[in-house]
């Protein structure tokens, strides 16, 4: 029996297509039991993303779901409600913990309720929000939600929706309660990096428990996608994760080109393949260094900032910037290589390697630090795959799920490089796993670097470019992890939805589970191995 | 017994990492170091060519510019950074003829995408690698990249007068 | 080698004929009152230089290098400009008169023991019998002008930030003592200047050898410790409690802050330099007489501070290149390492010096 029929017993309303992935359509009040079956008899453990979207009469959200075993092998579960009033649908939430913030963020931007969910708060903004902004009849008006130049409290009340034998009800609860001494971590404080805001509740120096309030730099990037041509929309992505402007810009355009059947030369994919492991191996040693910095060791921060500027050198020679490029465009690239590109990549892979021996010397080494990290934050692989935890942090508790290996973009085929698993899972395996990684992307450059084909590095496109109707997906590897691009258009010049998958929110969603119990220090130590960067989270 | 062995290596290992530790620190002590004095260098500090600065119309010794106020910049802007007015005149056949007034740039709003550079027809406008942006009030960011009393460079004529 | 008693008996003679005896004892004690109080500012000017250039240097930077010249030299004095002149915030829900006490008594801990250091042959205010017991008590007044500021500064990272510090100050004291004890063993005397006089022909950290060389670096670890700096400061631990005990201070309240940790730094490399390294004692190498008298044309007070700064580079190689620790850490390693060995050093050093193995 096929995954369809299967689909087909449980529901038999469901809609079958065979878009880009296979797709199932089912009715809401089906959905749960699809998952569960999904879930627990066929193993598709891996819910890479949830998307929300308002289909005009009606509101739905999208599933992408994978195996852990091959997770970019896709299928898409969709479902939606007429109900526009009051929309609810059941939540998944208990077959896929990933889906906690995901349906957070669902609610607050599309009003969707969740019925089951623990914690029905609003993500990304505030409880007092008018409106739910994703929405295509959403009122922009000014006046509704004014500027608020006062410091609002937030409350500390639960909401959720539980499904009973009496029905749908309503339930109360609470984040903290009185007694608890909460400490804020952010949303301006030293280790965030960036306005993320913890709240942590302490009993001395031990964590009982971290609730995260995300949504400080919120920019509805999203919703900025669907009023922007395809070409326009493609500085956004630099400004999502800014450390891998050049691999998250890589994946849009992809899906533009693949959506768009553009063709790319050889030469382009080289460049590409070459700046994103650039990309990488500048965003693991700033990951890296402060992550020292964090732990206290300032010196080995600026041993790290020193050494990733010669990368940054390097993209400011070719690319005329130094941080957010703007480097890849849809069918090519923006500039050749610069003349000494070749020259510059070369000197500095046998630099890197010398200095990464004085990495491990001055850190990795160092009994203080090794043993504030081992042991410290232990995630299983298990549960990195429940809350969808990939990159390093997923890799490093022995989650296979480098994109580059599973699903080749670029010239990753052609290049012989292996994917750097541990199995531990604590903070020192994550530390490792980055140093492991730089290591492996020098290789990787190494074995390009020599072979650029000569070709041209911008295909004709037409000046607007509109992409057929349908759906497309389309992950890469950032350096956080998997970043993913869902367009759905309509045929138009602009997407009708767009949903950048990020891989900082399932990150965030594992510090309360990795971080009780262990120290304050330890929660510093757990942020710097996960290596989030807040506008990826907040989008 | 083997917990105090284990206790005594671990006196050596550990005061051994902390000693290589040391040794790297004291090595990169006596480095060259790697601090750019910048104001002092301003001389020999050179910026890429391609460094996106600011956005420029280039004028040529006439006072001449390519552009031909159509527009496809400002509208290509994802931020609304550029803006182009323009007047209507009357040329000598008689024809009404658009021609550029100012050319307004907002540098505080530009992200520096270069969607304006790719898809100007007439390569009027391109990024020059300046630096040293900051200014005091926000007004100064808006820039007119026009030349008083510059006009289009005129192709057809200089084409005419060759031949 | 000058004896700078020659001057300040000179002085004293001057006073005595001219006034009765109760208004000479004033105007010496102002008169040493302003010259501590002078030393103490200068000294913590410099130190601050110091670090940051050393700091610089660790890292691969070049520091401050703009006001005062290529050497930045007049940095620190235009940023103690700059914070004597800054806005003292007013912090509301707070205990005011602890809270505004905290920072005396941080002072206070520290002016009193960098009043007792021997300068210099003959530059020493005052010269207890038991001076090693002094130091040991006065230097742990510190902790609390911490822990008060940590109460009364109604902040829960403070709150956080004193109790490490309480439980830091209380365990490292332990080594400081024994290491120091150590010392007194084998010297036989707490008098200050006697320990001084000692090592006029060799400093004891070579006439002790190994238990003393061990003594030695206890010492500077648990003083490095207890001056909560890194690899030790997880009462301010700026990454997790943002600055810890003083997060609410500003302007010369901070100021105060700033300065006695500083100038804790440097009391703790005057005491090893005054217990191990001979104090104001030029370095002499037996039967060398010509190397010897050459030594002995460096003035008194600068061997003093060179051997200071010796130790106060020592303890910044460390800070500069050490993660923070974390408070299990922190506690087994004095506790579980520290402890012991300071146990079985002061044994050898009775050994020691029952056994006359000592040079």
């Amino acid at each position: 029996m096929d995954l369809t029929e299967k689909i087909t017993a449980l529901a038999p309303d469901v809609q079958v297509e065979e878009a880009q992935y296979p797709t199932y359509t089912v009715s809401s009040d089906r959905l749960h039991e699809v998952a569960w079956m999904l879930r627990k008899k066929e193993g598709y453990d891996f819910l890479l993303s949830l998307t929300g979207i308002d289909l005009g009469e009606a509101l739905g959200v999208i599933y992408h779901l994978s195996k852990s075993e091959n997770p970019m092998d896709l299928i898409v579960l969709k479902t939606s409600t007429t109900d526009r009033e009051n929309p609810q649908l059941f939540s998944v939430t208990d077959i896929w913990r990933t889906a906690n913030l995901n349906e957070r963020e669902v609610f607050g931007l599309f009003g969707i309720r969740f019925i089951n969910h623990p914690d029905m708060r609003r993500l990304f903004l505030n409880n007092s929000w008018n409106g739910f902004p994703f929405r295509k009849d959403y009122d922009e008006n000014p006046e509704l939600n004014p500027l608020n130049l006062e410091s609002e409290c937030q409350s500390d009340k639960l909401r959720s929706l539980s499904f009973t034998k009496q029905g749908v009800i309503e339930r109360e609860g609470e984040v903290f309660s009185k007694e608890e001494y909460v400490v804020n971590i952010g949303p301006q404080h030293p280790a965030t990096h960036g306005v993320l805001h913890f709240r942590v509740s302490l009993d001395g120096e031990i964590i009982k428990k971290v609730d995260p309030h995300l949504g400080y730099i919120h920019r509805g990037v999203e919703k900025m996608c669907e009023r922007m041509s395809y070409p326009q929309m493609l500085h956004l992505t630099d400004r999502l994760d800014y450390l891998s402007a050049h691999i998250n810009r890589h994946a849009l355009c992809m899906c533009i080109e693949k959506a768009a059947e553009i063709e790319v030369s050889e030469r382009v994919l080289y460049i590409r393949t070459i700046m994103d492991e650039l990309t990488r191996i500048a965003s693991h040693l700033l990951g890296w260094a402060s992550m020292c910095m964090d732990m206290g060791a300032l010196t080995a921060f600026i041993y790290g900032m020193r050494d990733r500027e010669k990368i940054i050198d390097i993209f400011e020679a070719t690319c005329g910037a130094r941080l957010i490029m703007n480097y890849n465009v849809i069918g090519g690239v923006m500039y050749d290589l610069h003349p000494d590109f070749q020259k510059q990549v070369k000197e500095f892979i046998p630099y890197m390697r010398k200095m990464m021996k004085e990495y491990h010397q001055i850190f990795t080494g160092n009994i203080i630090a090794s043993e504030r990290m081992h042991n410290i934050g232990m995630l299983t692989k298990k549960k990195a795959i429940a809350y969808g935890v990939t990159g390093p942090s997923g890799r490093a508790s022995g989650f296979s799920c480098d994109v580059r290996k599973h699903k080749p973009y670029g010239v990753y085929d052609k290049v012989n490089f292996s994917e750097m698993l541990r199995e531990e899972g604590d903070a020192f395996a994550r530390y490792m796993l980055r140093l492991d990684e730089i290591m492996e992307s020098l290789n990787i450059l190494e074995q390009l670097i020599d072979n650029i084909p000569e070709g041209s590095i911008q295909t004709k496109i037409k000046p607007i470019i509109r992409i057929p109707e349908g759906e497309y997906f389309q992950a890469v590897e950032a350096a956080r992890g998997l970043f993913g691009v869902y367009i759905c258009s309509k045929g138009d010049k602009s997407p009708y939805r767009l949903k950048f998958r990020s891989p900082g929110l399932p990150l965030i969603s594992i510090v309360n589970l990795i971080a009780r119990e262990e120290k304050i220090a330890d929660l510093i130590a757990i942020g710097g191995s996960l290596d989030y960067v807040v506008p990826d989270i907040d989008r | 017994m083997s917990s105090f062995a284990a206790y005594i290596k671990s006196w050596f290992t550990g005061l051994g990492s902390l000693l290589t530790g040391l040794k790297v620190s004291m090595t990169n002590f006596l480095r060259p170091k790697v601090t750019e004095c910048y104001p002092e260098n301003r001389a020999t500090l050179k910026m890429p060519a391609r460094f996106k600065g600011e956005l420029i119309m280039p004028h040529d010794a006439n006072n001449e510019h390519n552009c031909t106020a159509c527009g496809i910049c400002q509208m290509n802007c994802p931020n609304n950074t550029i803006k182009v007015i323009t007047d209507t005149i009357e040329t000598e056949e008689g024809k009404k003829k658009k021609i550029l007034k100012s050319y307004i740039y907002k540098l505080g709003q530009c992200s520096f995408c270069s969607m304006c550079v790719n898809t100007c027809p007439f390569n009027a406008i391109t990024f020059a690698p300046t630096y040293e942006n900051a200014l005091f009030t926000r007004s100064k960011l808006i820039h007119q990249l026009n030349n008083e009393g510059s006009r289009l460079k005129e192709k057809k004529k200089k084409e005419e007068a060759a031949s | 080698m000058f004896d700078f008693k020659i001057v300040t008996d000179w002085i004293d003679q001057t006073l005595r004929s001219y006034l009765p005896d109760f208004g000479v004892l004033v105007i010496e004690l102002i008169l040493v009152g302003i010259a501590l109080l002078a030393a103490y500012a200068v000294f913590a000017i410099i130190l601050i230089w110091f670090e940051r250039k050393i700091c610089a240097w660790f890292q691969c930077r070049l520091g401050p290098n703009r006001v005062g010249g290529r050497w930045g030299l007049l940095q620190t004095v235009a940023d103690t400009i700059k914070i004597l002149v800054k806005e003292l915030i007013p912090i509301n829900h707070i205990d005011k008169f602890l809270f505004y006490l905290a920072p005396f008594i941080v002072i206070l801990g520290s002016m009193l023991s960098f009043g007792a250091l021997p300068f210099g042959k003959g530059l020493h205010a005052i010269d207890f019998n038991i001076g090693v017991f002094y130091f040991i008590a006065v230097s742990s007044l510190g902790v609390l002008g911490v822990l008060l500021a940590g109460w009364s500064s109604n902040n829960k990272f403070s709150m956080i930030g004193a109790m490490r510090s309480g439980a830091q100050m209380v365990s490292y004291e332990l080594s400081i003592g024994l290491s120091l004890l150590t010392m007194v063993i084998f010297a036989g005397t707490m008098q200050v200047s006697q320990l001084v006089n000692q090592q006029a022909d060799m400093w004891f950290i070579f006439k002790g050898h190994i238990p003393a060389f061990i003594a030695f670096v206890i010492y500077l670890i648990a003083g490095h410790a207890e001056t909560s700096r890194g690899p030790f400061d997880l009462p301010e631990a700026e990454s997790e409690l943002t600055a810890g005990y003083h997060t609410e201070y500003s302007g010369i309240q901070f100021g105060f802050y700033y300065l006695a940790e500083y100038l804790n730094m440097f009391i703790i490399a005057a005491i090893a330099t005054t217990i191990f390294l001979g104090g104001w004692q030029p370095f002499h190498i037996p039967g060398w007489d010509g190397f010897n008298q050459v030594m002995d044309y460096i003035p008194t007070p600068l061997w003093f501070i060179g051997k200071t700064f010796f130790c106060i580079f020592l303890s910044l190689w460390v800070r500069w290149t050490f993660p923070r620790l974390r408070i299990d850490q922190l506690l087994r390693l004095e506790w579980k390492y520290l402890l012991p060995l300071n146990l079985l050093n002061i044994l050898l050093m009775a050994l020691v010096v029952i056994s006359g193995w000592h040079f």
